[in-house]
């Protein structure tokens, strides 16, 4: 076990990657069956966003191995990231008004 | 963390220079990190574009069946996760010397690709053959295929060219051309694609799953 630990110390090891990779499939089929089982759609976006937030956390931390590289890394690309992801969420109220306007009906 | 790189960080001032905040970090893995950043905000507009078309029409298709749409597309998930498996393998046998093997993931890796590639398109072709195109569709509000057909568009490109990616490293890798690092940073890329699946797949397919009734 510590010889595993060691071995795998720079990319966490294959042991790790193989657990990573379960999880990865466990959610993507309880995503599936969120749509087999017609949850109403608003709970069903939530879930759905929540579950691939989780994904991409775990394929960015493991498979890009980014939680084992240098932190400053991580704080380089991922604030970043996320703030310009989250400005473009200005958008969406707009998208309402278009939707009570009747611009596509 | 080593002995010196400790002294460095501690007797040097960090505006006097010669030092870097990325250390270890090679020039070439930065760079595919930025890359693989400003395309992950090209997805995400795309992405946005389409729930703020979705959110504003009032008769948003659902065409996808249970049987065989979402299952078909289920596979192809699991098609790219695995692939990524194989990619993470093939980035540790390199970086632990054995080429061989290392060449040998990477090429498991590009059958994942293709075979997601070949469902895909076969999706499209029924698509297309029920009538769906960028301007219109049967099933509702025409923009559904302009979204449809761009975001699923532009990441089969990022597979195909990361197929086409994998087999120049594959064959640098056999001609012993290439180092570490390359493989390493070709697995990012690789493992990008398949984090970009992990939103449409849901948003796009999921979300527009046929309730039945019709």
């Amino acid at each position: 076990m510590t010889a595993t630990a060691e071995h795998g110390e720079s990319h966490g090891g294959m042991r790790l990657m193989y657990i990573v990779w379960v999880w990865l499939i466990v959610l993507t089929v309880a995503e599936v069956l969120l749509a087999y089982f017609q949850v109403p759609l608003t709970v069903m976006l939530l879930l759905l966003i929540g579950m691939s937030l989780i994904k991409s956390v775990l394929i960015m931390a493991y498979f890009m191995h980014l939680r084992f590289d240098r932190a400053s890394l991580t704080w380089t690309l991922i604030p970043a990231m996320v703030i310009c992801i989250l400005l473009m969420c200005i958008f969406f109220p707009d998208s309402v008004r278009l939707g009570s306007i009747g611009l596509f009906d | 963390m080593s002995e010196t790189e400790t002294n460095v960080e501690t007797t040097t001032s960090l505006w006097g220079g010669g030092v870097t905040p990325y250390k270890g970090i090679s020039h070439i893995k930065l760079g595919m990190w930025l890359f693989i950043i400003s395309d992950a905000l090209t997805f995400s507009a795309l992405l946005f574009g389409y729930a703020y078309l979705r959110n504003a029409s009032p008769n948003w298709p659902d065409p996808f069946k249970f049987f065989p749409s979402i299952l078909v597309s289920t596979l192809m998930t699991f098609c790219l996760l695995t692939s990524s498996l194989t990619m993470v393998l093939a980035v540790h046998h390199s970086q632990h010397g054995d080429r061989a093997k290392a060449f040998k993931w990477i090429l498991a890796t590009m059958l994942g690709g293709m075979a997601f590639l070949v469902l895909h398109a076969n999706e499209w072709r029924e698509l297309i053959h029920h009538g769906m195109t960028t301007f219109s569709n049967p099933w509702g509000d025409s923009m559904f295929g302009a979204t449809f057909f761009t975001i699923t568009g532009l990441h089969m490109t990022h597979v195909l060219s990361g197929v086409i990616y994998l087999g120049v490293v594959a064959w640098r890798l056999e001609r012993r051309k290439t180092f570490d690092d390359e493989v390493e940073v070709a697995g990012l890329y690789w493992h990008f694609v398949d984090l970009v699946w992990m939103f449409v797949f849901p948003l796009l397919y999921l979300m527009s799953v046929d309730m039945g009734g019709n």
